[in-house]
């Protein structure tokens, strides 16, 4: 195996006139890997992934996929990558056999292979059934699930999923996140997919980056992400007292662990490592503080999203 | 080139069921009978010139003035095109579909490439049933087969009505490459289609000397169309290039001089043929250019 990354960006950057959308962007992702990208309306990550697929130039920088360039060799690139894009485009008064049927061709994949192809996808998806149906009376759960066929139909290296699992329902949702996690496992298939939805992204990613105004401000897997997002303290610890002394502040920010001691009223949020409850409660008395309450809460993926998105 | 084959056969089988295609087909059926009928009856009652009876079928309208048939098409062959193409890119733009597309692995060329020779064999097959029909219905009423002449002469002339087609496939497709909204296309391939026939119906009306004409014949389609036809057709008519080099007079071009050889026919044609297949590249070139560089996005 080669330790070169499957997707590489430099410095990618694109602006509309004087409006930066992405910023310089250094993105790797390695093979096998399933990379969720996160942010807010407007990031730039659908952007980023035109650019990837060459169906938009970069203002500068480059983009590489398997070493191709994605500006310049744009066809090598979609031959390895499926595409299912925001607004899923099928052609809604045709079949969905006939929407996966001319994938493959187009795809230059032999007559005589595009049946058994195209037929596999679509029970893998659970779509057989409507097969001859056409696309336009699909529910939404239908449509994305018919995407993910059409992602089969080319068995790429690398699928890229731009919110997926808009417009669905909850119990959709699950199955069809288990779907891509299930394909994606089989094949080892890279994943990069697009979301706001950051349990989602969750529960099938093996990385997060959170992109905001062009940038990726976050980056890593979910647990190294909340050390970077809260410099260390992934706990965060509410103590109540009938009085606050700077004297029981000074013993708190003593304890080993503890990164950081905010005042707000009468209470003192601790921001810790590991559950510090007890060592504050013996900080607390020995100096001479009453206890009134004390709250733990650790810190999800969803509150650094948060962090981020907020922060603008 | 990879993918442009199957974007022609599936816009080509597209073509075929489309509404707006079956009417203006219905339509070329319904006029070209109806014309037969009165060009039938009218030559019946005058065979003078043995010469091009079969010819007469498609020229003759009762009149030594405009043969109804060439003059059909003149209107009728760029609303064909205009139909085929005007919603060409934009409407795969709006309905998402072309993200989806270009996201395979085929050439951008490939897809407008594809669409262009789908609408092109779709003109063709249309112009040559319509020819066809007429020449069988014709063949009855008259019960003169056509010469070899006479049937060379008609493949030129759905030869030269295919190129006179595209062109306005073409320049509908460049439409629909540049705005965004089908109704906006439609209507600037429609007005561009005004445009042109009021090129080339001033001179008609107003006296306006014959090099203007002249000038206008080399640039409206239009012109060249009904020129080449008219040449191809009516073996004894004269381009108006031809009649200015004989005398300034306002002859029609229907005076009844001596016929051309069908090889002295294409030789007068053949510049016309060239000007409109340059016309088309050059709405190839500029869809080209607009098309390879643009962003496309679903939303
Ligand atoms: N053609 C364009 N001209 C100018 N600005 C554009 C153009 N296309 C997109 N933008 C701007 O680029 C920014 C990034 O858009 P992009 O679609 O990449 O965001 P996104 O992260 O995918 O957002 P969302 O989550 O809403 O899909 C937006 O602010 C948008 O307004
Ligand atoms: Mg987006």
């Amino acid at each position: 195996m080669n330790s070169q990354p499957l997707i590489e960006t430099k410095n990618l950057t694109k602006k509309y006139g004087e409006k930066v959308v992405v910023d310089k962007l250094n993105l790797s992702i390695a093979e096998g890997e399933r990379f969720g990208f996160l942010g807010p309306n407007g990031a730039g990550k659908t952007t980023t992934i035109l650019m990837l697929l060459g169906l938009t130039q970069p203002s500068s920088g480059t983009a590489n996929i398997a070493g191709f360039n994605c500006t310049r060799e744009p066809l090598k690139v979609k031959r390895i990558t499926g595409y299912v894009p925001e607004r899923l485009g099928f052609y809604e008064e045709l079949s969905a056999y006939y929407n996966l049927a001319y994938t493959a061709r187009l795809n230059g994949l032999p007559e005589a292979q595009v049946s058994k192809r195209v037929t596999s996808a679509l029970e893998e998806v659970g779509l057989i059934k409507t097969a001859e149906q056409q696309v336009g009376q699909f529910s939404a759960g239908m449509k994305q699930r018919l995407g993910i066929a059409d992602i089969l139909v080319k068995e790429p290296k690398l699928a890229i999923l731009d919110e997926p699992t808009s417009g669905i329902d909850p119990k959709g949702v699950h199955q069809l996140l288990e779907l891509i996690d299930k394909i994606a496992k089989e094949r080892n298939m890279t994943i990069i997919m697009c979301s706001h939805q950051l349990k989602q992204v969750q529960q099938i990613c093996t990385r997060v980056g959170i992109m905001q105004k062009g940038k990726i401000v976050v980056e890593g897997g979910v647990e190294d992400l909340g050390r970077q997002a809260f410099s260390g303290g992934k706990f965060r610890i509410e103590v109540k007292l009938t009085e606050i002394t700077s004297a029981v502040i000074e013993a708190i920010r003593k304890i080993a662990g503890v990164v950081n001691v905010e005042r707000s009223e009468d209470t003192l949020v601790v921001t810790a490592q590991t559950d510090l409850r007890p060592q504050i409660a013996k900080a607390v008395v020995d100096s001479n503080g009453l206890l009134v309450q004390m709250n733990i809460q650790s810190y999800a993926l969803e509150d650094i999203y948060l962090k981020y998105s907020e922060g603008q | 080139m990879q993918g442009m084959m199957e974007v022609f056969k599936k816009e080509l089988a597209d073509d075929f069921t489309r509404w707006r295609f079956l009417i203006l087909f219905a339509i070329a059926f319904a006029v070209a009978i109806f014309a037969i009928y009165m060009d039938a009856q009218y030559i019946k009652l005058a065979v003078s010139d043995t010469r091009f009876v079969f010819l007469k079928l498609y020229t003759t309208s009762g009149e030594e003035s405009l043969p109804l048939f060439i003059m059909f098409f003149v209107f009728f062959l760029p609303i064909i095109g205009v139909s085929l193409g005007f919603d060409a890119i934009n409407s795969e733009k709006n309905s998402g579909t072309l993200s989806r597309l270009m996201s395979q692995s085929i050439y951008r060329d490939a897809v407008i490439n594809g669409k262009f020779l789908a609408g092109m064999v779709t003109i063709a097959v249309m112009l040559a049933s319509v020819v066809l029909v007429v020449g069988g219905v014709g063949l009855r009423l008259i019960g003169i087969p056509p010469s070899a002449e006479e049937t060379m002469r008609l493949i030129f002339f759905i030869i030269v009505g295919v190129v006179y087609g595209s062109f306005w496939l073409g320049l509908a497709i460049l439409f629909s490459i540049f705005l965004n909204r089908v109704a906006t296309s439609a209507l600037a391939s429609i007005a561009m289609w005004i445009f042109f026939i009021f090129l080339f119906a001033i001179p008609m009306f107003a006296d306006l000397g014959g090099t203007a004409s002249y000038i206008m014949m080399q640039v409206s389609p239009i012109a060249l169309f009904w020129e080449s036809a008219t040449v191809l057709l009516v073996p004894s008519a004269r381009t108006m290039a031809q009649m200015l080099n004989v005398s300034m007079s306002t002859a029609s071009p229907f005076l009844p001089t001596s016929a051309l050889s069908i090889g002295q026919s294409l030789l007068t044609v053949w510049p016309h043929i060239v000007s409109m297949i340059a016309l088309t590249a050059i709405c190839f070139a500029i869809s080209y250019i607009k098309f390879m560089r643009e962003e496309i996005r679903s939303t």
